[in-house]
């Protein structure tokens, strides 16, 4: 079973510096996310209304974000007459007992998943193993990641920060199916893993799925996939029981219209995705499930500025264009949502009461290559900003904040601290600062301090 | 109080200071193109289709019968009900965990992106149909490829359930190497009625 | 035109030199420049950092100090985007200070934007002979949306070779006080970065930044690698007679 994020010690800077020690995982990191990166852009380009379309998808998100009581219940009542069951979930614990209750209703103790960050974000495998019930991960990187009893490192790629052999070696120590010569070809370890996962869909009656978008007009359910694990899951159980985070509601359905444009050219850099499945309410006489799930979401609806972080529609493009991701990888931020847009949602969901959550919002250079390529215009850098206000600060530093405002807020004593960082110029070492500067100083030189200030020049040479 | 009312109560706290903004759809700007200004949308979906490493055939209509015998070739291929007349290579096979193939219709296609969207009505199979089986071959009749996505949702009826597929089941979670055939059909093969 | 010169308070203090270009450079062009000495900060430190209250108030000192000008220019895009992008947020519509940024915050501009939207001038009159290659930064390409104008001035210098630099849209790393928070990441970034000007073959690295440059130009002379960094007034400044 895969281990939890909950409780990771740590912070930010400090796993980040372990990180880019990694070199295995700094190579893996950079092909893959430029790779991702250029495919993106490509597409992205082939379309002349693409920042039409973004213009419409963030002003359907927002419109709907500012009704989404009313569309909650919209989608309820289509769901349930279409033959659904809808239950609302506050947070992980209420979410996890409902599933595991249906599940267990079933007479169940296996439970196929397709990957879904909700039920990623609650720890429901965790939780359904508490419960005697088995939860299999059907999505390869996850099964990557379950099998290496791992942490997910990206959103739409979670076994990133994982190359061939180490994925190789890997299936041949947990899959007691694998033949024994497999190789380290990708369509090798595709092979073993569709052979590993065959019978395991033949025979399961259950199924777990988050979705990608829901609509309110329809009661209908959309998951994006590739492999074809999503459709196996959808379609051949008994029973299916999906787990949904409440912002991920579309008012109509002529919105998919944008967001199906959106999501594939953003997430993977395709046209579209290999397999799109969509589905209102009981299908083929399955007995379907949906669970609504808050956990959060309404305190981060409540603030005005950090709920535009609910306009996500969880397609990495941030993380791909992000240099800091690029370099730390997706564990530093101890949380199944990474990168960018894991930076201010992480710290929202979860609040920021440990050392890591803190240190999220500060994960950034504010360099706005995330804000660029969101293909909902979620302006990240303003959300980092104004959490980095309301986030704790060390004493030593807020000390240090004032008196440099103290300074900065007259020009006589800005003028006063100049002259005297010119007469101490000599003194000053080029190659390591004291205390909080030596950060500075560990890899870069101090640039020459000049024997006069701008303003001082000034003065002696035009003010006359 | 319930989870339900709960969460609608957060809900309704959480936005009470947004200003409102009218009606769905009042407010959205919808500047993106509702139709596409395609020349040859055959062309186009097939070469689209094509990138996806799917293969593709175009063909008269009037020759579309002896064009699934040749692609068919002797597999044991799921006829779903509902096929149209004559599109049948030989005697179907039941049991689509046994079977080579499925040979199926569509409801509709996408030029722009290469998908062809099933809807599962007549001659289109149930989703297992469509998905067990290794091979899938896809008639797509001209009329029924449009220019891009706004006017194939605008086709299409939510109330069925619904597979849009774009080439065969793929992977890129190796090292983003694109690998077809997962779980999926691992050879889609498209054949288009002119 | 009353034109005022935002020198910034890390060109005031540490590169004083790229003050003394512009006011060369916008003399040379015919503009009378003028320095209010009242001047510190934008306060984008601060704000950046999570010290809301202090920003605010440097912002709305900010205001009062560059109020009456018909324009103020800035050597930074860094600076420059700060009051023009995000003073209007921080200063809230209907708070106190909010008029004023409404009345100043428009009429500050980047040096590059100064000299090719308002004056209208491509080839100032530069003479560089030397091979330079030029990092956008971050705040210049995507919060001004500088575009090529810097490139458009530069191939009017005479004598200089502009060389491409290879992922030039990407972050040097620098980031303000990210630079000291998260230092690994932030130096693994420089380093790619001055690996990129290296590659030029480049002998001058220039930008609109000079924040930007103490960071990469850091790296660089750590590894003693020989190339200079310059801000982008200073190679605009320069003639064949001062040299």
């Amino acid at each position: 079973m895969s281990a939890t994020f909950l409780g990771m010690p740590g912070n930010f800077p400090k796993n980040a510096a372990e990180a880019v020690q990694n070199s295995q995982l700094r190579f893996n990191l950079r092909k893959a996310t430029h790779t991702i990166r250029d495919k993106r852009a490509a597409v992205v380009g082939e379309l002349p209304d693409w920042q039409e379309l973004r213009a419409a998808g963030k002003a359907i998100k927002d419109h709907t974000l500012r009704h989404l009581d009313r569309y909650l219940l919209q989608l309820e009542e289509a769901v349930t007459r279409a033959g659904g069951t809808v239950h609302w979930a506050r947070d992980a614990a209420e979410a996890n007992r409902i599933v595991a209750d249906l599940v267990k209703a079933t007479g169940e103790t296996e439970v196929v998943k397709v990957k879904s960050m909700a039920t990623q974000e609650i720890g429901l495998n965790e939780a359904l193993a508490k419960e005697g019930v088995t939860a299999y991960e059907t999505d390869l990187a996850e099964l990557i990641v379950q099998l290496g009893d791992d942490f997910p490192s990206h959103i739409l790629v979670p076994a990133i920060h994982r190359n061939r052999s180490e994925i190789r070696e890997i299936f041949l120590r947990e899959m007691p199916d694998a033949p024994a010569g497999l190789s380290d070809d990708p369509a090798a370890l595709a092979e073993a893993a569709r052979l590993h996962l065959r019978e395991r869909f033949l025979r399961s009656k259950v199924a777990i799925s988050g979705a990608n978008f829901m609509i309110a007009e329809t009661g209908t359910l959309v998951v994006l996939e590739s492999e074809g694990n999503g459709r196996m899951c959808l379609t051949l159980p008994r029973t299916l029981i999906s787990v949904v985070g409440i912002e991920k509601l579309l008012p109509t359905w002529r919105d998919l219209e944008v967001f199906l444009q959106l999501l594939p050219r953003s997430s993977t850099g395709e046209r579209m995705n290999p397999y799109t499945s969509m589905w209102t309410g009981s299908v083929e006489g399955q007995d379907f499930h949906l669970v609504l799930l808050d956990n959060g979401r309404t305190g981060v609806l409540a603030d005005e500025v950090g709920r535009q972080a609910l306009r996500c529609i969880r397609c990495s493009a941030c993380l791909n264009v992000c240099p800091v991701y690029e370099r730390a990888g997706g564990h530093a931020y101890g949380s199944v949502y990474p990168g960018p847009i894991g930076a201010i949602l992480t710290p929202q969901l979860r609040g920021m009461s440990s050392d890591l959550d803190a240190s999220l919002p500060f994960a950034s250079s504010l360099c706005g290559a995330c804000y660029d390529v969101c293909p909902v215009a979620i302006d990240i850098p303003e959300v980092l900003v104004d959490l980095r206000a309301k986030a704790p600060h060390g004493a030593a530093e807020r000390a240090g904040m004032k008196a440099a405002g103290w300074v900065l807020n007259s020009e006589r004593r800005l003028g006063a601290a100049q002259r005297l960082a010119s007469r101490m110029r000599r003194f000053v070492p080029k190659r390591r600062l004291p205390g909080p500067l030596a950060a500075w100083t560990d890899t870069r030189d101090v640039p020459d301090i000049p024997e006069e200030s701008f303003r001082d020049w000034w003065e002696r040479n035009e003010r006359a | 109080m319930s989870a339900r009312e709960e969460i609608l109560a957060r809900i309704r706290t959480a936005v009470a200071g947004a200003r409102d903004d009218g009606p769905a759809d009042a407010g959205i700007p919808r500047g993106y193109r509702a139709v596409r200004q395609v020349d040859d949308l055959v062309e186009l979906f097939a070469e689209r289709v094509r990138d996806y490493r799917a293969i593709v055939h175009v063909v008269p209509e009037d020759d579309l019968t002896a064009a699934l015998a040749r692609v068919a070739g002797g597999r044991r291929l799921v006829l779903p009900e509902g096929l149209p007349g004559g599109w049948a290579p030989g005697p179907g096979h039941a049991d689509p965990y046994t079977a080579d193939g499925v040979l199926t219709a569509c409801a509709v296609a996408v030029a722009e992106t290469g998908t062809i969207v099933l809807d599962h009505g007549p001659g289109q199979g149930t989703r297992a149909e469509t998905l067990v089986p290794d091979h899938h071959v896809c008639v797509v009749r001209a009329a029924q490829i449009v220019g891009g996505v706004p006017e194939a949702v605008a086709r299409l009826d939510p109330s069925r359930p619904l597979t849009w597929i774009s080439g065969p089941s793929a992977t890129s979670d190796i090292e983003l190497n694109r690998v077809e055939g997962v779980h999926g059909p691992r050879t889609l093969e498209v054949v288009i009625a002119t | 035109m009353r034109v005022a010169l935002f020198v910034t308070c890390v060109n005031d203090t540490l590169f004083p030199g790229t003050g003394k270009a512009v006011v060369s450079l916008l003399r040379r062009l015919g503009c009378e420049v003028d320095f209010p000495a009242a001047q510190t900060c934008c306060g984008q430190m601060h704000v950046n950092t999570g010290y809301r209250e202090e920003g605010v108030r440097l912002a709305r000192r900010f205001t009062e100090v560059f109020a009456g000008y018909d324009a103020v220019v800035a050597p930074s895009g860094s600076c420059a985007a700060m009051v023009r992008e995000q003073y209007p947020k921080l200063v809230r519509p209907g708070s106190r200070g909010a008029a004023a940024v409404a009345e100043v915050a428009p009429k500050v501009y980047e040096l590059t934007e100064f000299l090719l939207d308002v004056l209208g001038v491509e080839d100032v009159g530069a003479y560089f002979p030397h091979r330079v290659t030029y990092h956008p930064t971050c705040h210049s390409l995507r919060g001004l949306r500088l575009g090529d104008r810097p490139a458009r001035l530069l191939s009017r210098v005479r004598g200089l070779e502009l060389v491409p630099l290879p992922g030039a849209e990407e972050c040097c790393g620098f980031g303000g006080t990210f630079a000291v928070k998260n230092p690994a990441v932030s130096a693994a970034m420089g380093a790619d970065k001055a690996r990129g000007v290296l590659d030029t073959g480049a002998e001058v690295l220039c930008a609109a930044d000079n924040s930007c440059l103490m960071h990469i130009g850091g790296t660089l002379n750590r590894q003693r690698s020989g190339v200079r960094i310059m801000h982008l007034a200073e190679i605009l400044a320069a003639t064949e007679e001062s040299r």
